[in-house]
């Protein structure tokens, strides 16, 4: 069987589509190398939505943490402990049998249980957690300088948040939030390692790393290729992230402008 | 019962692990800044590979490695006429008296085995981790302060034992203190290491229970459980946030930096 058959085959294998079977013996590097990369659509499919929708939850959390209501600060500075504060793991466990109990009782959120969804819930959830942090932190240093100016020029309320508050607490966030971004997608790996079942297989990157890994009994093959499917995925997150940065930064003069620093620090 | 002890695995092992990843952090750390060509080159590809790559991909990389590579080397010591090949296909294969740890061997040297093996790996990524804080507090310490200690006549081990190890901790204290509360995070992923920790016993025991089995019939409890297991790491958090939060006040304490000067204002 060429290589091109194998892609055709299993290219989208993790969707559901191509080949039902997966290799069982005399795996060839092309097999692992298209099985790992159709699993991670799923990487992309998690980090991608929970990243795009846990901004807005952030922003909003972000807000309420550095509200002078004690009612509005109370339960985001909760919400941001309890997600920052439990492993990822332990949150994806309880999400699942969360679900499953929801199920069970028939209250019409049985659905949650299947990992596009459930997972994506907690992923998005604990996202919004970790970067309403990164936006408080940056809500908090903004200068002191522009938000009286702001004030000079008669801007108030909503006006004064769209056109001054926000672009700067982005600006400062963003170096901050690219990492947390690079991590998002690090994180996704865990998802079929938790309660989540693969159904018929469909599984994500590591899913299938750790298949082959069994099947094989030599982790040095697979490993490393998700390896460099991650570092590839990461090197796309930079290059995107540092086009939004030079375009928020677009203002300041040309050796003002923050670089982006990836400084991978974070398990969750 | 085994459910409580289970919380004393992880504390064994936040206990263990946390000294070991800081020595082999400290070695990483010094290795890259050592005079000696290859010596930093290895310190700095340690630093760099380990963080680049998702942590749980480690984890399941590095138990298999690990053992094949112990199993490897005795092999190679005790078994030195065997003539077979040791990768078979997709079996790795060994002497049976170099198998890890021996077959005969009872099981709690299994269970011991295990747990080894996790430390080790949880020491080489958190090592990776601690080994980048330590190297970016050496550099940190005020230049003047080493060349002082030249300007003293101290040989370069001298002035490194005595005047840069003593001043990095402040530095790094902050990174350090990071570290530690995504290593408590990181302990569920014990369980993906195949030891019997308390994410296994919150699935055995929570589980559905009829009274055929067991003496309390129970419906699926799973997810109380990990609401329990939720509530145990929030706690550990919290606690460890205020000890940490003590400590920092005590390094500050005389440190020529902002924070001791402020201690130095206040206490004025």
């Amino acid at each position: 069987m060429s290589c091109w058959q194998t892609v055709q085959d299993y290219a989208f294998r993790s969707l559901g589509y191509g080949e039902r079977l997966l290799p069982r013996s005399d795996f060839t590097l092309c097999e692992q190398v298209t099985l790992i990369g159709s699993g991670m659509i799923w990487n992309i499919y998690f980090g991608l939505f929970a990243l795009i929708s846990g901004f807005f939850l952030a922003v909003l959390v972000a807000l309420g943490k550095a509200s002078p209501l004690f009612w509005v600060r109370k339960p985001s500075e909760w919400f941001v402990f309890i997600f920052r504060g439990s492993p990822l793991f332990i949150q994806f466990f309880f999400a699942y049998f969360l679900f499953l109990s929801f199920r069970q009782a028939d209250v019409g959120l049985g659905w949650l249980t299947n990992a596009w969804a459930g997972a994506l819930v907690v992923l998005f959830l604990n996202t919004a957690a970790y970067s309403a942090e990164i936006f408080y932190g940056a809500l908090q240093s903004i200068p002191k300088g522009e938000v009286e100016a702001a004030d000079a020029y008669g801007l108030s309320g909503w006006k004064r948040f769209r056109r001054v508050v926000f672009p700067t607490m982005l600006r400062l966030g963003w170096p901050a939030y690219t990492n947390e971004a690079i991590f998002l997608f690090h994180a996704t790996a865990l998802v079929f390692f938790t309660g989540f079942p693969a159904q018929q297989q469909r599984g994500d990157a590591l899913y299938y790393a750790n298949y082959f890994a069994d099947k094989t009994f030599n982790p040095f093959v697979p490993y490393p290729i998700l390896a460099v499917f991650f570092i590839l995925m990461t090197l796309a997150i930079i290059g995107v992230f540092s086009l939004i940065n030079t375009r928020l930064n677009r203002h300041l003069p040309q050796q003002k402008r923050p670089k982006l620093r990836i400084r991978p620090q974070i398990i969750r | 019962m085994a459910f409580y002890a289970s919380f004393g695995t992880v504390l064994l092992l936040l206990a263990v692990t946390a000294p070991l990843a800081l020595a082999f952090g400290f070695a990483g750390a010094a290795a890259a800044r050592s005079a000696l060509l290859p010596l930093r080159w290895f310190g700095k590809s340690y630093i760099a590979i380990v963080r680049g790559v998702p942590d749980i991909a480690f984890f399941l990389f590095f138990v298999i490695a690990l053992d094949q590579f112990f199993e490897w080397i005795r092999h190679q010591a005790l078994c030195p006429d065997w003539d077979q090949p040791i990768r078979q296909g997709n079996d790795f294969v060994v002497c049976a008296a170099a198998k890890l740890p021996l077959n005969t061997a009872p099981q709690w040297m299994h269970e011991g085995y295990g747990f080894f093996l996790a430390v080790l790996t949880f020491a080489i990524v958190f090592g990776a981790f601690s080994a980048n804080v330590l190297f970016g507090a050496m550099r940190a310490v005020p230049l003047a302060q080493m060349e002082t200690a030249a300007a003293y006549g101290m040989s370069t081990r001298q002035s490194f034992w005595r005047i840069l190890v003593p001043q990095m901790w402040v530095y790094a204290l902050p990174g350090l203190s990071n570290l530690w509360m995504v290593l408590i995070k990181s302990t569920p992923l014990l369980f993906l290491l195949g030891v019997e920790d308390i994410v296994y016993w919150a699935r055995e025991l929570g589980g559905t229970k009829t009274s055929r089995f067991t003496d309390y019939p129970h419906g699926d409890w799973r997810m109380w459980y990990f609401l329990g297991l939720l509530v145990f790491y929030l706690a550990f958090t919290k606690i460890s946030e205020i000890v940490l939060d003590r400590l920092t006040r005590r390094l500050n304490h005389g440190q020529a930096t902002s924070g001791g000067e402020k201690l130095r204002r206040a206490a004025a």
